[in-house]
């Protein structure tokens, strides 16, 4: 049967989230999405031997985006900056039991939001350079997701 | 928590009356209209009774004037194919207002395949239809001006019989979906002016899968479905005597009482607003007064619609409803609140909430609490 609505474990993180809020003077920020497409993502994140140490975030959105931002800070937190790299958006819409189709795309900008945050460590401590840093956040902004 | 329904809307409850009466057209009473054995002919004087209430609803002239069809979408459909390609010889223009139903607009743009030519109507910040600007773009050409009684998504209701006096005066038809409006304010087709007029069983409290078009004497449409000769050809198919039977009785219990539950909801509704406008950056969206009584819109900045729904549904046990572009299939906003001029992160924040039987002076205080609660919490999770 064609999932209908929400899984559990997405209303479950969308109303319990997990890691609400900011991190004052954090070690890496991410911020993808745009108010104008209906979703916007923040990360902060605080690191310690290489590994993600706190995270936090805040989000403008809609359940789903809400639900991924919370589970990806779930699933990003205690892991090492390379694991953390490799989370992908389809990770994270598996660990919760899945997105409805048309919300795979838009609000699932979690893994995004995480990868923003490490490389913006990664240029502070001059592991890489502004340069390399692919502009993740415009994923969310343009013509691609936002209205299509 | 009791569930508190706030998406009348979306859909009504049938009234219990409605279902005793109709209920042995199902079983006891079963018949086909067109068949003329005794138990044709019942089911067709039952038909034609349903008709003749569903026509003094909105006092036009004759119950012939009734072409029941299985919804609204087919209603606008009809309204608009039958009457734009029965007119066509006389100009292929039309016009509708920007905040017409998809159902209206659709089949609107279908046309233009059709060498049609369509212009929308603006509205201003309210809602109302620019009567200035439709003034300036009627013309003999334009064969239909379609032009809703009220907006389901907004509350507002438009100035209907100045709209039709210009349409009569500058161009050919008006059609005006009435869908939201009928028995929530009077609507009368002959002092309005209207020529063509959608209706809604199930927003009357009569079953789903019944709808009517008000086609006035003299107007002329051609069908949009071809099969038997059922509603004098214009809309063919067994009628669904069930569903129109409910239909007309829901109908005769609107005009009954519609007056007054009107102001009882009207009551509810205001200390609704009242209390929510309080809310820090939440905003009414349509029109203050000139609104459909059990109506109450909003917006609220910083905050996405699709979450207040879920977060009032999962934490309050209250169902509203949204125009955010996250809870649509389309994945676009709401086209009314662009309409009106909100800008896109304006039109996610969005809220509809719209009252029925159920809904009580009790329930203010719980759906109050509810909505301060929700824009609390997802305030607290914006990064806005």
């Amino acid at each position: 049967m064609a999932q209908i609505g929400y899984s559990k474990k997405v209303m479950e993180h969308f109303m319990n989230p997990r890691n609400v809020g900011v991190i004052e003077n954090p070690d890496g920020y991410g911020q993808v999405g745009n108010p104008v497409c209906g979703d916007l993502m923040e990360i902060f994140i605080t690191v310690k031997e290489d590994k993600i140490d706190d995270i936090k975030f805040r989000t403008f959105g809609c359940g789903s985006a809400i639900a991924v931002s919370s589970m990806v800070t779930e699933m990003a937190k205690g892991k090492t900056l390379d694991e953390a790299m490799l989370i992908t958006r389809k990770d994270v819409a598996e660990e919760l039991g899945g997105l409805p189709p048309q919300k795979m795309h838009c609000s699932n900008l979690g893994a995004d939001a995480l990868h923003a945050a490490i490389k913006n460590y990664w240029v502070k401590i001059g592991k890489i350079k502004q340069e390399e840093v692919k502009e993740e956040s415009h994923e969310g902004e343009g013509g691609e997701s936002c209205g299509t | 928590m009791c569930k508190i329904n706030l998406d009348y809307q979306s859909a009504s409850p049938l009234d219990p009356r409605v279902a005793e009466f109709a209920e042995r057209f199902l079983s006891s009473d079963f018949g086909n209209p067109s068949a003329l054995h005794s138990r044709g002919l019942a089911a067709k004087t039952a038909l034609e009774e349903a008709r003749a209430k569903v026509a003094e609803l909105i006092n036009a002239e004759s119950p012939e004037s009734i072409v029941f069809t299985a919804g609204v979408t087919e209603a606008n459909n009809l309204a608009v194919r039958g009457a734009a390609l029965r007119s066509a010889a006389k100009g292929k223009k039309l016009l509708a207002s920007l905040i017409e139903h998809i159902s209206v607009l659709n089949p609107m743009k279908d046309l233009l395949k059709g060498g049609f030519d369509l212009t929308l109507v603006p509205v201003d910040s309210m809602g109302i239809i620019d009567l200035a600007a439709l003034e300036g773009l009627l013309s003999k050409e334009t064969v239909l001006t379609s032009v809703m009684y009220a907006n389901s998504e907004i509350g507002t209701i438009q100035p209907i019989k100045e709209v039709s006096d210009l349409v009569h005066e500058k161009g050919q038809f008006l059609h005006v979906d009435g869908a939201a409006a009928a028995g929530k304010i009077p609507i009368d087709v002959q002092k309005d002016g209207i020529d063509l007029l959608t209706l809604s069983s199930n927003d009357l409290y009569g079953p789903q899968g019944a709808g009517a078009l008000y086609v006035r004497p003299g107007v002329r449409i051609q069908p949009v479905l071809f099969g038997g000769g059922q509603e004098k050809g214009q809309r063919p198919g067994t009628e669904n005597l069930y569903a129109l039977a409910g239909f007309g009785e829901a109908a005769r219990l609107a005009k009954l009482e519609k007056a007054e539950e009107s102001l009882r909801l009207q009551a509810i509704r205001d200390g609704l607003i009242k209390e929510i406008l309080k809310i820090e950056e939440s905003y009414l969206t349509g029109h203050p007064t000139k609104r459909l009584p059990h109506h109450a819109s909003f917006r609220f900045s910083r905050i996405e619609g699709e979450s207040i729904l879920l977060t009032m549904d999962a934490m309050f046990n209250i169902q509203v409803s949204t125009g955010s572009a996250c809870s649509s299939r389309t994945l676009e906003p709401s086209h009314v609140l662009l309409a009106i001029g909100l800008r896109h992160e304006q039109a996610h924040g969005s809220m509809v909430m719209t009252l029925g039987p159920e809904n009580n002076p009790d329930q203010i205080a719980a759906i109050i609490h509810a909505t301060k609660k929700t824009v609390e919490r997802l305030r607290a999770l914006s990064p806005l």
